[in-house]
């Protein structure tokens, strides 16, 4: 197994936004972003409220096209890529939406049903679907909601039944639009585990936006153990799960009026006397409770 | 200088295209047939009451304004005509399409517009469905089979509606009243009085979905498409058949 790092390089990555700016009208969303992520990369983006996040998240998926720049899915090119292609490639790329985006006409089966049964490429046989799903919402735990609608749920399930759909089809990449936005702090965290849970069981690389600085403490700092079925501190630094993906690689990204002001990991983000960063990160920050 | 001209071309262009998606894809997989089935029952079905009461009334109405006017020239026996004529070229297809404009421009606009600002809309093109594919094109196919449909149903009740009227306050026969409803529709009335209905069919379902579909702002906004959807497909409804008699008329 390859190390994240050596997986990142430029051919092969997962997802590569290269200097994309992005306009409404004279409104700048964007400017000048670049990044890329590979393999079981964790990348956490923190900003304020209009600082561009989710405008970010869409344009990696080209439901929003940039100004300039380019975006590459999977090695492949999606800027200028007509709306059906992209619909092919997007449908390997697994999305939380930020109210969780479930079709509130649908039960919560064929919600997580949706993405197996509409895609065109890849398609699996009708016999499987089932199992898959079921297998879905046991992973957040929601196996008993089936054939309840969405309208039926509470805030903190329809986000776990969001990332279920996201991840029933088994994608390498996962952008989850602000998991934990206004949710409880034990609810937030329940999601934040499953996403983690989600990362290191299948080695998915995640492109998290969110408000909150402690959803990406969480994945900096804890990693899911399958033996034992629960998150466990990380010891130590560099050294990756079983499955490659390494919380301590753990990118944090902040994010200001469309611009990206900062990009590091967790001890430089720490350290930085910005006083736009310094709003995210509490100055004590340093423990983690099981409240957290 | 023409700027106020701007935001009406920019979206009439985007109708355009959106209208142009829609017709493309009924020739291309996927198809989503049951989604055409719910939206005819919906659509078709779900409009039948209101339909039916309405051209019943219609036809009511007509013959009893007309069967005094008539009367003036001793031709009260001309009524069944009158109704026939009327309905099927002109009243049956605009009031039927006027509340459909009415119950499902609106109830297309406030579902997609729902969609669209709670996320629906995206969340569907990130997981791989072509929003088009899976709702503009079934409304709008469901709305094309059902408006004439409608429309044939209106047109028979209205002239029935009449037909009440003139046996039981004018004192035509059956016979009398049916036959001269019947034999003044000649081919013409009939090709106008259903490619009318097929042409709003596809403006009422297009509108509605382009307002939908382009709703920004919040609930305030689904409302605010709404209401636009109803006025913009019910104008256009007297647009087209203003534009669609006179090429008729201009064809006789």
């Amino acid at each position: 197994m390859t190390t994240p790092e050596a997986n990142t390089s430029a051919t092969d990555a997962l997802l590569r936004v290269e200097n994309i700016t992005v306009r409404f009208d004279d409104l700048i969303a964007l400017e000048g972003i670049s990044f890329q992520m590979g393999p079981g990369d964790t990348r956490v983006v923190l900003g304020a409220a209009g600082s561009g996040k989710t405008t970010l998240l869409k344009a990696c998926l080209g439901l929003i096209r940039p100004n300039s720049g380019r975006v590459y899915l999977f090695g492949r090119d999606i800027t200028d890529l007509d709306e059906r292609s992209l619909i092919d490639i997007r449908s390997e790329v697994g999305v939380l939406f930020q109210e969780g985006g479930l079709f509130d006409s649908m039960t919560v089966a064929d919600n997580v049903a949706y993405p197996l049964v509409n895609r065109r490429v890849h398609t699996i046989p009708a016999s499987e679907i089932d199992a898959k799903v079921e297998e879905a919402l046991r992973f957040v735990e929601l196996s008993h909601t089936l054939e309840k609608f969405p309208a039926e749920l509470s805030g903190g399930m329809r986000r776990r039944v969001g990332i279920a759909r996201a991840v029933v089809s088994e994608p390498r990449l996962v952008l989850y639009d602000s998991p934990t936005a206004g949710l409880d702090p034990i609810t937030a965290n329940t999601i934040m585990a499953l996403i983690a849970k989600e990362r290191d069981s299948q080695n998915t690389a995640s492109l998290i936006v969110t408000q909150r600085y402690q959803d990406g403490q969480l994945m900096a700092n804890f990693r899911y153990n399958r033996t034992h079925g629960q998150l466990e501190p990380v010891s130590g630094n560099g050294a990756g799960n079983q499955n490659g993906s390494n919380p301590a690689h753990t990118i944090f990204m902040v994010m200001k009026e469309g611009r990206l002001i900062f990009e590091g990991v967790q001890a430089e983000l720490e350290a930085s006397d910005d006083p736009y960063i310094s709003k995210f990160v509490p100055k004590h920050s340093v423990t983690y409770g099981d409240s957290d | 200088m023409f700027d106020f001209l701007k935001a009406p071309i920019a979206s009439l262009g985007e109708f355009y295209i959106l209208a142009g998606r829609a017709i493309r894809n009924i020739f291309r997989s996927p198809h989503y047939a049951d989604d055409i089935a719910l939206q005819m029952d919906n659509i078709g079905v779900g409009s039948l009451p209101i339909v039916i009461l309405t051209g019943f009334f219609s036809g009511l109405v007509i013959t009893m304004q007309m069967s005094r006017a008539l009367a003036q020239y001793g031709a009260s026996d001309q009524v069944g005509q009158i109704v026939s004529i009327t309905l099927v070229r002109e009243l049956g297809p605009v009031l039927t399409a006027l509340l459909v404009a009415g119950r499902n421009a609106s109830g297309i606009a406030s579902e997609l517009g729902s969609m669209r600002v709670t996320e629906q809309i995206d969340a569907m093109r990130a997981l791989g469905t072509d929003p088009i594919q899976k709702l503009v094109t079934p409304r709008m196919i469901a709305t094309c089979v059902m408006l004439p449909l409608l429309t044939i149903i209106a047109d028979f009740v209205g002239i029935f509606g009449g037909f009440v009227i003139a046996r039981l306050s004018i004192g035509l026969t059956t016979s009398q009243y049916w036959t001269s409803a019947y034999r003044i529709l000649e081919y013409n009335d009939i090709v106008q009085g259903l490619l009318k209905p097929f042409v709003f069919a596809f403006v009422i379902s297009v509108v509605g979905c382009y307002y939908g579909l382009n709703t920004t702002g919040g609930t305030q906004g689904v409302g605010l498409s709404t209401t636009k959807a109803v006025v913009v497909a019910s104008v256009w409804v007297f647009v087209i058949t203003s534009v669609l008699t006179r090429i008729f008329v201009y064809m006789q």
